[in-house]
C-alpha cells in the first residue's frame, strides 16, 4: 500500500473523532456505578427525609403529618438515653482503644525478630466480623457454659458463678473488652502506618540532643503523627456512634434497657414497632449529628501538620 | 565489665518485651483458638466446665452436626453467605474497575460531581438509610432477595473500591496505553489485556475487603432478610443464639462462629499485605 502519507491521515481524523466519542464514553464507563449509588443510596437519602413528614406504617396509607415526628422525639426518653448512652460508650471505648492500640503500635513498629507474628496475631479478631465476635464472646460471657465466670468459679476465685449480662456495670465493661479486643489490632495499623512515617533522623537528632523517650514521643512522635491520630479517631468515633451489633447480639438492649444505642432504637422504631416514618425522623437525627461530627474531624484532619 | 553489663540489661530487656509480646499475642488469638478448640468437643463435654479448652474425650464433629439440625440447617445459610459474598465480589469488582476506569482516563460532563457524589456516602451512615432501602427495594421487586442483598453491599463498597481503582490506573503510565493504542487496541481490549493485569493488586485488595464486608455484614441482612430460607450465616447463627431454636446450644454455637470466622482469617492470612495496602489507600485518603 501507499504507506505514511496515506495511513496517516486517516489515522489523525480517528484520533480526533475518538477523543469527541471518548466523553460520553467515559460516562458508559462509569454509568453502573452511578446508577448503583443513585439507587441503593440517593434515592433513600432523600426518601429519608421524605417519610420523616409522614405517618407511614408498614401496611396501609401514609399520610402528610409535618413535624410531628420531630416533636416526638423530643418527647421521646428512651431515644435520649439511647443516644446518651451511645456517647458514653463512644467516649469510653475510644479512649480504652487507643490506651490499648498506641502501645501495641509503638510495639510492633520496630522490626525485630517476631514482630510479624505479633502483628498478625495482634491484628487477627479485627477481620472475623462484629457479628461473629459477638456471638463468640455471647458464648465466653455466659453465666453458665461460658468462660469467664465457670472458670472464675472452678479456680475457687467467686463462691458461684457471676452473671456479668445481668447487670449494667460488668454487661457494659464486659461489651467495652469484646470491643477492644475486636478492634485495637485494626487502630494499631493506622497508628503503626503514622509511626513510620515519621523520618528516623528526627528522633536521632533529638537523642543526640538528649532527649529522652518521654521528651521525644512528646516533641516529636504526637505532633507529627497527628494526622494519623485524627484518622484513628475518626474511624473509632464514627464506628462506636453507629454500634448496634454487639448490644443486639450480646445483650438485647441489656439490664433494663440501659444499654440501647441509637441505632438499636431506629432499628426497633422501624422494623420492630414498624413506624416507618418515625424511625425515618430518628434517622434524620442521627445522620445529623453524624455528619457534624464528621466535618469537625475532617477540620482536624486537615489542618496543616507539625504547626503549633 | 561495664559494656558486658549493658549487654546483659539489653538482653534481659529483649526477654521482658518478647515474654509481654507472647503474652499480648495469646490474649489477642486465645479466644479465636478457643472456640475453634472447643467447637471439636463431643456435645457431652460441651455441657461441662469450660477447662481445659481442648476436647479431652477426642476430636469430635458432633457440634457441627446439630448445628445442622436446627432451621433449615448449617447448609443453606451457608450457601446465601457464599452466594450473597461472591456476588458481591464479583460486581463490586467490575462495577469499580469500569468507573475507576472511567474516572481515570476519561474526560466527560460532570465528571468531579459524580465522583465526589459516589466518595461522599462513605458520611453518610447506610444505618440511617436503611428503611427507604427496604421500600426501594419491595418497589423494585428485589424485596427479600439475596440479590437484593447483594445490590446494597455492592453500593456500599464502592466508594473504597472506585477510590482505589481509580488511583491504581492513575498509576499506570500513559505511555502504554498509547503504545498499546498505536496497536490498534480499542478501549475494551485496552482494559481487558493492557489495563487489568497492571492494575490486579487493586483489584485483589477492593475483592479482599468486598468479600469480608459481605461475609461478615450482619444488620443490613437481618433487616431486609425476612424469610428464614434466605438467612445468611450471622443472621441464621444469632437466631440460634438468641434461642429461636429451643434452648440454646453452645457448642453449636461455637461450631457456627468456627464457620463464620475461618474463611474471613484463611484469607487475611493468604493476602495479608493486600489488606494492609486497602488499609493505608484509606488513610492516605
Amino acid at each position: 500500500m501507499t504507506t505514511i502519507a496515506a495511513t496517516s491521515a486517516p489515522a489523525r481524523r480517528r484520533k480526533l473523532v475518538g477523543t469527541g466519542r471518548r466523553q460520553w464514553i467515559g460516562l458508559l464507563y462509569v454509568a453502573p456505578a452511578v446508577a448503583l449509588v443513585v439507587v441503593f443510596f440517593i434515592i433513600p437519602l432523600c426518601m429519608t427525609a421524605w417519610m420523616s413528614l409522614h405517618n407511614w406504617p408498614l401496611m396501609g396509607a401514609h399520610s402528610f403529618i409535618g413535624l410531628d415526628n420531630y416533636w416526638a422525639i423530643l418527647r421521646d426518653t428512651r431515644f435520649w438515653n439511647a443516644l446518651r448512652f451511645t456517647g458514653y460508650y463512644t467516649v469510653v471505648v475510644t479512649i480504652a482503644i487507643f490506651a490499648v492500640a498506641f502501645p501495641l503500635a509503638l510495639f510492633i513498629e520496630r522490626p525485630r525478630p517476631l514482630t510479624g507474628f505479633y502483628r498478625t496475631s495482634f491484628f487477627m479478631p479485627a477481620v472475623i466480623g462484629f457479628a461473629s465476635a459477638s456471638l463468640l464472646w455471647s458464648w465466653l460471657l455466659n453465666v453458665d457454659s461460658g468462660l469467664f465466670s465457670p472458670a472464675a468459679f472452678e479456680l475457687g476465685l467467686t463462691e458461684k458463678k457471676v452473671n456479668l449480662l445481668a447487670t449494667f456495670q460488668p454487661a457494659f465493661w464486659s461489651i467495652i473488652a469484646m470491643v477492644v479486643w475486636k478492634v485495637a489490632g485494626f487502630t494499631m495499623i493506622i497508628l503503626m502506618t503514622g509511626l513510620q512515617s515519621i523520618p528516623p533522623d528526627l528522633q536521632e537528632a533529638a537523642m543526640i540532643d538528649g532527649a529522652g523517650p518521654l521528651a521525644r514521643f512528646r516533641a516529636i512522635t504526637l505532633p507529627l503523627m497527628r494526622r494519623t491520630l485524627a484518622l484513628a479517631l475518626i474511624l473509632s468515633v464514627a464506628g462506636s456512634v453507629l454500634a448496634f451489633d454487639q448490644f443486639y447480639i450480646i445483650l438485647r438492649g441489656g439490664p433494663r434497657n440501659q444499654t440501647l444505642t441509637a441505632v438499636y432504637w431506629i432499628f426497633n422504631q422501624s422494623f420492630v414497632s414498624f413506624k416507618l416514618g418515625y424511625g425515618a425522623a430518628l434517622s434524620m437525627v442521627l445522620l445529623v449529628i453524624l455528619v457534624a461530627l464528621s466535618l469537625i474531624q475532617l477540620r482536624l484532619l486537615r489542618q496543616p501538620e507539625g504547626v503549633d | 565489665m561495664a559494656q558486658a553489663r549493658s549487654r546483659k540489661r539489653r538482653i534481659g530487656m529483649q526477654i521482658a518485651e518478647h515474654a509481654t509480646g507472647i503474652i499480648a499475642s495469646l490474649l489477642f488469638l486465645a479466644p479465636i483458638v478457643w472456640t475453634v478448640l472447643s467447637a471439636f468437643k463431643p456435645a457431652q463435654e460441651s455441657r461441662q466446665p469450660p477447662l481445659p479448652p481442648w476436647p479431652t474425650t477426642g476430636f469430635s464433629v458432633e457440634n457441627y452436626a446439630t448445628l445442622n439440625t436446627f432451621g433449615d440447617g448449617l447448609w443453606l445459610p451457608a450457601q446465601n453467605s457464599i452466594y450473597v459474598s461472591v456476588m458481591t465480589v464479583v460486581l463490586s469488582v467490575i462495577v469499580s474497575v469500569l468507573a475507576g476506569y472511567g474516572f481515570s482516563r476519561f474526560r466527560f460532563p460532570l465528571k468531579n460531581l459524580l465522583f465526589v457524589l459516589i466518595l461522599s456516602t462513605i458520611m453518610i451512615p447506610f444505618q440511617s438509610i436503611l428503611t427507604p432501602i427496604f421500600l426501594v427495594l419491595t418497589k423494585i421487586g428485589l424485596h427479600n432477595t439475596l440479590t437484593g442483598l447483594v445490590c446494597v453491599y455492592v453500593t456500599l463498597q464502592l466508594p473504597f473500591s472506585i477510590f482505589m481503582m481509580r488511583n491504581a490506573f492513575d498509576a499506570v503510565p500513559r505511555e502504554i496505553e498509547e503504545a498499546a493504542r498505536m496497536d490498534g487496541a480499542n478501549n475494551v481490549t485496552m482494559l481487558l489485556r493492557v489495563m487489568l493485569p497492571l492494575v490486579w493488586p487493586g483489584i485483589v485488595t477492593i475483592a479482599l475487603f468486598a468479600f469480608l464486608g459481605a461475609w461478615n455484614e450482619f444488620l443490613a441482612a437481618l433487616v431486609l432478610m425476612t424469610d428464614q430460607s434466605k438467612f445468611t450465616l450471622p443472621i441464621m447463627m444469632t437466631a440460634l443464639q438468641s434461642g429461636r431454636f429451643g434452648a440454646i446450644d453452645w457448642g453449636a454455637v461455637q461450631a457456627g462462629v468456627t464457620v463464620m470466622m475461618v474463611p474471613c482469617l484463611v484469607l487475611f492470612l493468604l493476602l495479608q499485605r493486600f489488606y494492609i495496602r486497602g488499609l493505608m489507600a484509606g488513610a492516605v485518603k
